[in-house]
């Protein structure tokens, strides 16, 4: 992100030179993701939320559960939308005013992975078909950014929702749709736990969870969606470079090794 | 914002809902250093109020044209998290983030040295993470901190709070519940080391005495969170010192001659020192710089403190 | 008649009171009346016969006669805009570049450095009422080629370099590298491996990391020394 970056030219040809010795600018194997760390329950006045740091890169996800009407055309599911803030606190890149086009990205491709793999089944959350159901904001706001904002995203909005607790209700009036919010919750119920792993494209090298540098000079991303059951379940492809199938199909194979380890550490942060 | 005093928020002995006296503060942690990418950030935690505070610059302004010749600008951008509060907050900016961010660079403009830095600005954001009651101090006293550890130069640090009216009693520090169901809210922001009232605001109805209880407790509390950002501010380079001296090393250095009397620094002549922030080392040339000593005050902006630090 | 309030050392922030009296004062330092403040979050120094706050964090400020590594931002047709990380932009006008007299008609500016190139520059003049000037045109300075650039606090150079060049010196000989530092902050490292370059760069890091702290020349030739290897990058 951060178009107004200018790389420079030796920082350029040094990743490049690193690369060429299997080595990276912070000393880490080109498949090897930097720690993680995960925090739910950051604030309580969310129905469920979580920081999660990458190394250096920290986003922090909040759930809001709110009453409201289905679409239309899906009147017997509930809603979950996904919005992503770059605010300029975060990096000197990111500039105040309307969601860029790259935070529309970032949450447009969380929404993807959560959604494709039925992360939540919508069905459950429809307490009135037509006219009462459960809309799940997951909002993500971005705290630092050191590259690699997608999977940090994914585990961050994943990490909140498995620790969403929403309120009871009480229904007053069947004929209405009247409802009553209790102070009782219960936990939102998790069907699959999907995780993203991005691979960035540099020369001829492929690498995991690139930090802001490597993003910089980057020519190609792709970030994969999967669930615990090994499935791909959402793909993105940014910037400029292109793939060869073959490097594509590779890649995939790379990143669903990964993706096992990262699932790993969002459990562990998770209640059973 | 007054309730109409029908609820009860606080009990015979004294004690408020959440337990505290009158003259208590929330439980409060302030944290320097949480975004990395900022010149300079704090975290602070004041009840269930969560906010961070990052401050980039000094740096250029864009567009160009807004730049003052002669100071920075100060630029505060407060926002609420979507899920800081009880209901979902719109994500687009209210008209009230846009006061309480106009408020909040008055008062820190007012300690910046801002005219050092003319043509720049330094932009302070502030992301309210959870709020309950009184974030617009919180915000200040955060602010102050993250501005410090950016080593923007300032007079002194500013620490806020907001103490008010419940069931027609002054009390410190008012909470969400305490703020909406109480009679009256006086947001202060003050600077013990100056003496200086640089955030002030009141909504409610107060007595003559009410208002002068209300503004002492207010600067009674806003000295205890002075102490508490001088130490946050501290903390991180007493610890590395207390690391460093783990290994013995601090006992030997103890020994040897101090550094400054190796070379004297040399007033020039009798024109007095003056505080200009510019001591200057020159590289010469790096492998070799001219190593008079560390600083000596100057005169004149043209003589230059020679590198070398040790 | 004069007092000093603070240790020797003593980490200060904005507002401390540092003495009373008539006291002569350098950086850092701030008077009202006849009472001395810190102005920022240092190491207080008393000189003996003056006090001065050293900053700690901070941007950094252009000085005449500085050498700094600047990043090429914008090329202009006789002159290049370049973020020499403080918070005014340095212009470097052509008829500074080079030895060679600029011909504007004849000559192209992209050939001579383009934008993302990293140069070894010095400040000619700054006054903060305009951007600052530098140069290329003396023996020594221009594009830096190779090697890599790491970003420190500009406040900590002088601890970086150390007495006549002693620290870093020390540096360049036990870990075989070449290493620039420029005033703002920025340091050039180029070494035979990639080995050797971070361990220059770690203890590089060690010394902006503990500048405020005493006996540090000791603690990095002990580091280097025993060939610690360092995993800060």
């Amino acid at each position: 992100m951060g178009d107004k970056y200018i790389i420079s030219e030796i920082e350029k040809n040094h990743i490049q030179f690193l690369l060429e010795q299997k080595k990276r600018i912070d000393g880490r194997d080109l498949s090897k993701f930097r720690e993680v760390s995960i925090e739910t329950d950051y604030v309580q006045k969310a129905e469920g939320s979580a920081v999660v740091s990458l190394g250096d890169t920290k986003i922090i996800a909040g759930i809001k559960a709110i009453l409201g009407t289905p679409f239309p055309d899906t009147p017997n599911t509930g809603v979950i939308t996904t919005s992503a803030e770059l605010s300029p606190l975060a990096s000197s890149y990111f500039e105040s005013g309307p969601p860029s086009e790259h935070a529309i990205e970032l949450a447009r491709v969380t929404d993807r992975a959560i959604r494709e793999s039925h992360v939540i089944d919508l069905s459950k959350l429809c307490l009135f078909p037509g006219k009462s159901v459960w809309i799940l904001f997951i909002d993500l706001y971005v705290l630092n950014d050191d590259g690699n904002l997608f999977d940090a995203a994914v585990l961050a909005a994943m990490a909140a929702l498995a620790t969403t607790k929403i309120p009871k209700v009480k229904i007053i009036s069947e004929e209405n749709a009247e409802i009553e919010k209790l102070e009782e919750t219960e936990s939102l119920k998790i069907d699959h736990y999907v995780v993203s792993v991005t691979t960035n494209k540099i020369g001829n090298y492929n690498i995991i969870d690139s930090n802001r540098k490597e993003e910089n000079v980057s020519d190609a991303r792709i970030t994969f969606g999967f669930d615990e059951e090994d499935h791909i379940v959402s793909m993105q492809k940014g910037k400029l470079g292109v793939y060869s199938p073959d490097v594509i199909k590779t890649q995939v194979r790379e990143c669903l090794n990964v993706s096992k380890t990262l699932r790993k550490e969002l459990m562990k942060a998770i209640p059973k | 914002m007054a309730g109409d005093g029908t609820v009860k928020l606080i009990d015979e002995k004294g004690k408020r809902l959440d337990g505290r006296t009158v003259n208590d503060l929330r439980p409060t942690e302030i944290k320097i250093g949480v975004v990395k990418n900022a010149d300079g950030s704090a975290e602070i935690r004041m009840g269930k109020n969560i906010i961070i505070a990052a401050v980039y610059g000094p740096r250029e302004l864009h567009p160009k044209h807004r730049a003052l010749p002669h100071r920075a600008l100060i630029q505060c951008f407060y926002r609420m998290s979507t899920f800081s509060v009880n209901d979902r907050k719109s994500p687009a900016p209210s008209r009230r983030e846009k006061e309480i961010s106009m408020i909040l660079a008055n008062a820190l403009t007012s300690v910046v040295l801002t005219e050092k830095y003319p043509r720049t600005t330094v932009d302070v954001y502030l992301q309210v993470l959870q709020a309950d009651g009184g974030t617009r101090c919180a915000s200040l006293t955060a602010a102050s901190v993250a501005l410090a550890d950016a080593g923007v130069p300032m007079r002194g640090i500013i620490s806020s709070v907001a103490s008010g009216l419940i069931n027609d009693k002054v009390a410190q520090d008012l909470d969400d519940i305490e703020d909406q169901k109480g009679s009256g809210d006086m947001p202060l922001g003050y600077c013990p080391t100056l003496n200086e009232v640089s955030l002030f605001q009141l909504d409610g109805v107060f007595t003559l005495e009410q208002f002068d209880e209300c503004l002492d407790l207010s600067i009674e509390g806003a000295k205890k969170l002075h102490t508490m950002q001088t130490d946050a501010l501290k903390q991180k380079y007493t610890d590395i010192r207390a690391e460093v001296s783990d290994d013995d090393e601090l006992a030997k250095e103890k020994v040897k001659p101090v550094v400054k009397d190796e070379t004297k620094p040399v007033a020039k002549d009798e024109t007095k020192p003056v505080a200009k922030d510019e001591t200057k080392p020159v590289a010469k040339d790096e492998t070799k710089p001219v190593a008079k000593d560390e600083t000596k005050p100057v005169a004149k902006d043209e003589t230059k403190e020679k590198s070398g630090d040790e | 008649m004069s007092e000093i309030k603070v240790k020797n050392h003593e980490i200060v922030i904005p507002g401390d009171l540092l003495g009373e009296g008539t006291i002569k004062y350098g950086e850092g330092v701030i008077r009202r009346g006849n009472s001395y403040f810190s102005s920022i979050v240092g190491l207080f120094q008393d000189k003996g016969d003056f006090i001065q706050v050293k900053a700690l964090k901070g941007k950094y400020l252009p000085r005449p006669g500085d050498l700094v590594i600047g990043k090429v931002v914008e090329v202009g047709l006789t002159n290049w805009i370049v973020d020499v990380g403080s918070p005014y932009s340095a212009v470097l006008s052509a008829n500074n570049a080079t030895e060679k007299r600029f011909d504007p008609v004849k000559d192209d500016t992209r050939r001579i450095f383009n934008i993302g190139d990293m140069i070894l520059t010095k400040i000619m003049s700054f006054d903060r009422t305009r951007d600052p000037q530098i140069l290329t045109n003396e023996r020594g300075l221009g594009k830096l080629r190779g090697g890599r650039v790491i970003e420190i606090e500009a406040a900590h150079i002088p601890r970086v370099i150390g007495k006549k060049g002693t620290m870093i010196n020390m540096v360049k000989r036990l870990t075989r590298t070449q290493i620039i530092t420029g005033q703002n902050g920025r340091i050039w490292v180029q070494g035979k491996n990639v080995d050797d370059e971070l361990k220059a760069i770690g203890s590089i890091k060690k010394i902006e990391k503990e500048a405020h702290t005493q006996g540090l020349t000791d603690r990095i030739r002990e580091m280097l020394s025993i060939n610690q290897t360092e995993e800060e990058v």
